[in-house]
């Protein structure tokens, strides 16, 4: 096997000769374009460059990405580039590659981005994707109004599916996730509350933590995680194959068809699973106060039941219903927004659950305002 | 609510009337405009064709007719009637007499090829569901499709979710028919099946078809009127019977497009072929 190289030969003034040899190929430790162009460049009244091949045995695009090089620089300089003596292979693809020029505003170029730029183009979009959330909700109320009213084209099999995808299924990792959190909260705040001889607080902590916030923000997380990226995907896959528009043009409103059941299914049920996890974190922070701190499993009853009121499960469940709507309109909103190729799914999807969580976090802070400010908690 | 029966719309005596009418059309994407100044006729009947090279803005095209994209300026008209100007309600009405065959099929997924068809029939007919089933088996019949039935779009080949997709646009028996590149993605003995399907349920139901299509055998074959969409100077350049442009168009591009780009003896047996 022959390395690959090149030889420059400057005999007589305007021209000179580059001699291409050895096997040109990927993997091959080639010349590079730029040690030919630095030497070319200190030839003086240089005009013309003749390539010529010699013994050259194999050669590839690499070769072509060479002589490419080679004509844009002699172009800058305007010098003559002679490719006769090449191989009439590489000669068709360079012509090939040359037939159309370049299209200047083809090649989309990037305006370079400083700091000011990025923070006013997000917010800007930050403002503006509030303002679409804001405005599908507007459209939601409108279709709750046909429902109501009986003008509805939802189908209430739909319904009924969605309440099972929603509800029953999200179980198993309902009650995980809320265990483990019921025994987290009661493991950390154990530890504090032992310093003062004062365990049997651990019931207070996790009864009010997991009936008035946790029990809550845990479920819609994992909501947003499981059905509203499940939202976005479906109906973003039907945004791309063009199925949204054939609803439409037969006469049904997606809104009525895919987004109201949806956000009906979930607001059915989230309620419900953040009992049920209110329930399961109780019990996990059972197991921890039994199991590390010796409190029995009656003392923990009675301490939450004389400490939680209605009143803190009807935050926590009223929140819940909250995050669901948002949960579900975003995910609704991210798919039908899609644009009209596969990997928009995905981003859609994601874009989904981010938002999703962002807006859980972002309700919660003023919900938990707003009920300080009631004072709700009032004995 | 329409009340279908087998041929809700006798054939059309009178072959020169004005069914669907397109005013100084400009279409836009934001401020990327996409077609400008566009002007014509579509005759009862007829199977009109929309040709144009890939990304001219046919499809563009198709959406303000079917009412899924308001024009920038211009109108559109059918029967007389100006889409856009019409109260969303009767819009919405006008828009039900078309049946419309996507580039994608666009069947519901989630849905059996029965579901599909039945849906349209349960939600704007007040027919009995053993009428809707009974429909739903004469259309799929009518696009060699019976007994598919239950079956879901991912368990049926390319050509036959087209069909089945044709089937679903036949529902409410359409005084109009859309077709966004039937052909595509189709081998050409499936293509050519479609292609005699719409000429025969356009000649059989009086149906108006408007086929958007780049496929040269196809439009020859079966195009009795058409417009040619250039992407250089976005706006129509070239009217008329796609044969008769064939053989008479003087438009480079137009040429170009229709002999493929090859010299006038290959243009000529091609126009052998289609005949
Ligand atoms: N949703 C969209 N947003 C912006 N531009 C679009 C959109 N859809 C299509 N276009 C552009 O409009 C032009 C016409 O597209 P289209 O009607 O799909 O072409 P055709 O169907 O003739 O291939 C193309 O240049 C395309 O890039
Ligand atoms: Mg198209």
């Amino acid at each position: 096997m022959q390395q690959p190289r090149v030889d420059i030969l400057f005999e007589h003034a305007p021209s000179a000769r580059v001699l291409i040899g050895g096997a040109w190929r990927i993997g091959e430790n080639c010349p590079r374009a730029e040690a030919t162009i630095n030497q070319l460049q200190a030839l003086h009244g240089l005009e013309i460059v003749r390539l010529e091949t010699q013994d050259l045995m194999h050669w590839d695009s690499l070769l072509l990405t060479y002589i490419r090089a080679l004509s844009q620089f002699c172009d800058a300089q305007q010098m003559t580039l002679d490719t006769r003596g090449l191989p009439e292979g590489i000669q068709g693809l360079l012509m090939l590659a040359a037939a159309v020029p370049e299209r200047q505003d083809a090649s989309r170029q990037k305006n370079p981005d400083d700091w000011l730029s990025v923070l006013g183009r997000h917010t800007l979009w930050l403002i503006k994707d509030i303002g679409l959330l804001a405005d599908f909700i507007g459209e939601a109320i409108l279709g709750l109004f046909r429902l109501l009213g009986g003008q509805s084209q939802m189908r209430w099999s739909d319904f009924w599916r969605l309440v099972e995808a929603c509800g029953p299924h999200a179980l198993p990792i309902i009650t995980l996730i809320s265990t483990l959190v019921g025994m987290i909260l009661a493991f950390v705040g154990a530890v504090q509350l032992k310093l003062f001889g004062a365990q049997i607080f651990i019931a207070d902590l996790v009864g009010l933590g997991m009936a008035r916030e946790m029990g809550a923000m845990m479920t819609a997380i994992l909501m947003a995680g499981r059905t509203g990226s499940a939202f976005a995907a479906e109906i973003g896959s039907m945004t791309v194959n063009d199925e949204i528009d054939a609803l439409k043009t037969s006469g049904f409103s997606p809104m009525d068809f895919l987004v109201m059941p949806r956000i009906l299914a979930m607001l059915v049920t989230i309620p419900l699973l953040c009992l049920y996890a209110d329930i399961w974190g109780m019990i996990g922070g059972a197991l921890v106060a039994a199991g590390l701190f010796d409190i029995s499993a009656s003392e923990y009853l009675i301490q939450i039941q004389t400490r939680l009121r209605l009143i803190d499960f009807e935050v926590g469940i009223g929140k819940s219903a909250v995050f669901g709507i948002l949960v579900a309109t975003a995910g609704c909103l991210r798919g039908l927004l899609c644009q009209r190729n596969a990997s928009s799914v995905g981003l859609a999807t994601t874009s989904a659950v981010v938002t999703g969580i962002v807006y859980i976090v972002i309700s919660d802070a003023l919900m938990t305002l707003l009920v300080t400010a009631l004072n709700l908690y009032k004995r | 609510m329409l009340t279908p029966s087998t041929t809700p719309h006798p054939p059309d005596l009178s072959p020169r009337q004005v069914h669907i009418s397109v005013r100084e059309l400009t279409m836009a994407y934001d401020d990327f405009m996409v077609q400008k100044d566009m002007d014509f006729d579509v005759l009862r009947g007829e199977i009109f064709i929309i040709m144009g090279a890939s990304g001219c803005g046919k499809s563009t095209l198709l959406r303000h007719l079917i009412g899924l994209k308001p024009p920038v300026t211009g109108e559109v008209f059918f029967d007389g009637q100006n889409l856009w100007k019409l109260p969303p309600k009767e819009r919405q009405s006008m828009l039900l007499k078309m049946g419309i065959l996507y580039q994608s099929g666009a069947l519901w997924s989630s849905m059996t090829l029965a579901e599909n068809i039945a849906l349209p029939l349960t939600a704007h007919t007040p027919l009995s569901a053993k009428e809707i089933a009974d429909l739903v088996s004469l259309k799929l019949a009518l696009v060699g499709l019976s007994g598919f039935e239950s079956f879901y779009p991912a368990e049926i080949s390319g050509g036959m979710q087209k069909r089945a997709a044709l089937a679903r646009a036949l529902a409410l028996d359409p005084e109009i028919l859309l077709f966004d590149e039937p052909s595509a993605g189709l081998d050409p003995i499936s293509a050519r099946r479609l292609d005699r399907l719409i000429v025969h349920l356009s000649e059989s139901l009086g149906i108006t078809a408007v086929i958007v299509t780049h496929d040269l055998a196809s439009l020859l074959d079966i195009g009795t009127n058409s417009v040619f969409l250039d992407t250089e100077t976005k706006t129509i350049i070239a009217k008329g019977p796609p044969d008769m442009l064939l053989r008479t168009s003087t438009h480079p591009t137009v040429k170009e497009f229709l002999t493929r780009g090859q010299s006038k003896r290959t243009a000529t047996s091609a126009r052998e072929a289609s005949r």
